[in-house]
């Protein structure tokens, strides 16, 4: 190596092998950031990103192999350890704590002091505002986590790593909540911090973000560096193939063409806002869904589309009036079990919180809705069990090593087909599904595209909710956009682009 | 066989371990340990305690708590043996309603369901935490107890007292209660839709709600059972003592929340068993009868129960973090 790349390089993993019981996640990894360069890491879910993030974080210790930072080796023996180092690391799970204020989190643990040893609150106060202002983030440093939107939240856990003036900065999938707004700010952001000299590690799935913002792209398989680039030397399509390993045939299969008549019309879909008078959540929304049809959903973060799925399954009966028809008949639902008897079926947004009984296994998940069948004599037949879920699990390709494999244990994909099982098991004549993809894999993205086009070619009608617009603009027949409770547009197939989409959507 | 199933099967087996481990101790330490006598004996002590243990299990798997058994226990003892000893005059009518066994026992049962019922619907209803709902009614029932008795125990109840004391085919009558209550419970919690509700709604209540189960329905179904199980235990510490005593089942609550902890059922919800709580509640009970036998001072017995609940749950956590 010589002088000039050894300058040039700020923190290098050689080498390096990490191993857990039953898998190697990190096989002989070698990996270069580059000084005030925005380095991209790329990889399914799997792939080892974490692992590798983790090591360079000091999370784990006992890998094998090197890590060397300006040119010298260096073991951290804990997290603190690598802050020390000037690595921050921000996670893609929030690690922020809801009752605290935004102040209090960004400075948890090491509050400044007054002469007296009590917390100088003024000081904490002051500094956050200072750092809020940076991130163009207008909020009260006083403000309790609690209130704040999800993107704002990862905005917080933006200014915490900052606050500790890393030179090289990890942020593990940072878009993955916010809006294009927001996004548009923390790559400005980005931008700012790499003139300034810091260096950042960025993980992504988003290629459109990659490709913005990065300089260069490592591409991690199975634990494995496949492939470097510098981002302006390689192309979309060669990176997806380097990714998964093979060419990727068409990412949005579509074989099925709408010819249905109505099947679901919502008319009047109204739920009130939980604290302000007079607004509502959800305002007024009418659409409608044909047999065979994808209707996809667009809408930015707080535009009240997840709100209105809920109040569709009859999450909010108390704060919502709407009217359901199902194939021409008005249909009244007050709750989930309502809903489902009726032939809906709701993917939510939030696998782990709201999807999955995460201790129970793959079988009782997936018959959890639709148990009442394999009932014999009102006992359970474990043998019917076995045999509903082994459906399923073979159908919908789920891999597991077994039906009795916790769903804890699975990856983030194949969790979402477990749900998707379990509504599947109800036989609804329509699902709603809220941000399906969210969080997995290319490959299980394909194919939970390609079950969405089985499915409404058996006649099915599926409403997708999803601020991925490219997936929108894939999977969809027809398009409704949302902002801040209204349905603000309607677009064909055929008229949708992009631009139109987004315009629509700004509020 | 998966893996996960072999490695379930060697943590169960690891409560197990240690029941046999502390039998085998007391059969070394003592003489009279290892009779059939003191076998039965310790069958017949646990036999109340894992009648209410059972119920818990399901209120813990949901992840509640239920702080009322013991004080449910005395007032459906109390009453159960107040009706059947002086039965019930209506004044103003001049009627004298009495009481069989078979009447007693019933109105004792079913005033426990209502208890229990009270408990559900509270918590349910009003969003009300477990622990403070149960916690009120501890004091409610306590107080009526004390009201429906003056204070004073009820003695003296003839051949109701068979339920307590009396054997069928070698096995004493408690042990026959109790495990006809742990059987139906074991059936119930591993093949009924019923049972793995509760486990889901423990596991995920929100989830669960979502894949169109009726969370407060099973929820209130739980504490019915729970306050039932206690009135079934009252009549066995009833017909044992002939007696239904005003303070009896102080600390029950306790000993039930202990069988289950050990037994390795989480305090937070979704994960547990019956089978466990059976383990858990046999290994409290031949700890205390060791104790006695070993002339252990009861002051030490408490220190010493106390540990072994802490350990078994620091040995169970250290597992399942693994």
């Amino acid at each position: 190596m010589n002088n000039l790349e050894k300058k040039d390089i700020i923190l290098e993993a050689r080498g390096v092998t990490k191993k857990f019981p039953g898998v190697i996640a990190l096989n002989n990894v070698s990996f270069k950031v580059h000084r005030a360069k925005v380095n991209a890491l790329i990889g399914e879910n799997g792939a080892g990103k974490s692992t590798l993030m983790k090591i360079f974080s000091g999370v784990y210790q006992d890998y094998e192999g090197q890590i060397l930072l300006d040119g010298g080796e260096v073991k951290f023996t804990n997290t603190r350890d690598a802050q020390s180092s000037s690595i921050g690391i921000i996670y893609q799970e929030l690690n922020l704590i809801h009752n605290l204020s935004i102040a209090e989190n960004i400075f948890l643990g090491r509050e400044p002091l007054t002469p007296f040893k009590f917390i100088d609150y003024n000081k904490m106060y002051r500094k956050t505002s200072v750092l809020l202002k940076e991130l163009n983030l207008d909020l009260d440093p006083r403000a309790p986590i609690s209130g704040l939107r999800v993107g704002q939240q990862q905005i917080v856990e933006i200014a915490k790593a900052l606050s500790l003036k890393p030179k090289i900065l990890i942020m593990d999938e940072p878009t993955s909540a916010i809006s294009d707004e927001e996004i548009a700010t923390l790559f400005k952001l980005i931008k700012l911090l790499t003139d300034q000299g810091v260096t950042i590690v960025y993980i992504s799935h988003k290629m459109d973000e990659l490709f913005q913002i990065s300089d260069r792209i490592t591409v991690l398989r199975d634990g494995r560096v496949v492939d470097s680039f510098k981002t302006g030397e390689v192309t979309e399509d060669l990176i997806i193939q380097k990714m998964v390993g093979r060419p990727l045939k068409e990412l949005f299969p579509r074989t099925h063409t709408v010819s249905g008549d109505e099947m679901f019309k919502i008319e009047n879909c109204t739920l009130v806002h939980p604290t302000i008078d007079g607004k509502y959540t959800v305002d007024h929304v009418n659409f409608t869904v044909n047999k065979g049809e994808v209707l996809g959903i667009f809408g930015l973060m707080g535009a009240g589309r997840t709100e209105m799925l809920e109040t569709i399954f009859g999450l909010h009966p108390n704060m919502s009036s709407v009217d359901v028809y199902i194939d021409g008949q008005k249909t009244n639902i007050t709750n989930p079990s309502g809903a489902i008897k009726a032939g809906i079926g709701f993917v939510p947004e939030d696998r782990k919180l709201r999807g999955l009984i995460m201790m129970m296994n793959v079988r009782d998940n997936i018959n959890l809705a639709s148990l009442k069948r394999s009932e014999k004599m009102g006992l359970i037949s474990e043998k019917l069990e076995e045999e509903y879920a082994g459906q399923y699990v073979e159908k919908l390709k789920i891999k597991t090593p077994s039906l009795h494999q916790k769903v804890a244990n699975l990856s983030g994909g194949n969790q979402q087909k477990v749900i998707l099982a379990k509504w599947l098991a109800t036989n609804p004549r329509i699902l709603l599904l809220d941000e399906p993809t969210r969080g997995i894999d290319i490959n299980a993205k394909r194919e939970i595209y390609a079950l969405i086009d089985e499915l409404v070619k058996a006649d099915m009608s599926i409403v997708v909710v999803s601020s991925e617009l490219p997936e929108i603009l894939g999977i969809s027949d027809r398009i409704v956009v949302f902002a801040e409770g209204k349905k603000k547009a309607e677009f064909g197939r055929e008229e949708a682009t992009e631009e139109k989409i987004m315009k629509a959507a700004i509020p | 066989m998966p893996q996960n199933r072999y490695k379930e099967i060697l943590q169960k087996s690891q409560s197990l371990f240690a029941l046999l481990l502390m039998i085998v101790l007391m059969t070394i330490l003592t003489d009279n340990f290892f009779t059939t006598g003191n076998f039965w004996n310790v069958l017949r002590q646990i036999s109340v305690n894992l009648c209410i243990s059972v119920g818990m299990t399901l209120v813990i798997l949901t992840g509640g708590i239920d702080l009322s058994v013991g004080s449910v226990l005395a007032l459906t003892g109390a009453v159960t043996a107040g009706l059947l000893k002086n039965g019930i005059a209506i004044e103003p009518l001049n009627i004298l309603i009495r009481y069989n066994t078979f009447g007693a026992v019933s109105a004792g049962l079913f005033l426990g369901l209502i208890l229990g019922l009270f408990n559900g619907v509270v918590i349910t209803r009003f969003k009300v935490a477990p622990f403070v709902v149960t916690l009120g009614m501890l004091t409610i029932a306590r107080g009526l107890t004390m009201l429906w008795t003056g204070g004073y125990p009820i003695t003296g109840l003839g051949k109701f007292s068979v339920i307590g004391t009396g054997w069928f085919l070698g096995i004493p009558l408690p042990v026959w209660v109790t495990g006809i209550v742990v059987g139906i419970f074991m059936i119930i919690m591993r093949k009924t839709r019923f049972g793995r509700y509760v486990y889901a709604i423990g596991g995920n209540e929100q989830a669960s709600h979502l894949s169109g189960l009726n969370v407060k329905r099973v929820k209130i179904i739980v504490y019915a059972i729970c306050g039932l199980l206690s009135a079934v235990a009252a009549v066995i510490v009833t017909a044992r003592l002939d007696s239904a005593q005003p303070n009896a089942g102080i600390s029950y609550e306790l000993d039930a929340i202990a069988a289950v902890v050990v037994g390795g059922t989480s305090l937070s919800g979704g994960r547990g068993s019956i089978a466990g709580t059976v383990l858990g509640a046999l290994i409290i009970g031949v700890l205390n009868n060791g104790l006695v036998l070993l002339n252990v001072s009861p002051f030490w017995q408490q220190v010493v129960k106390g540990f072994v609940i802490i350990v078994a749950v620091v040995i169970d956590r250290s597992n399942k973090s693994e």
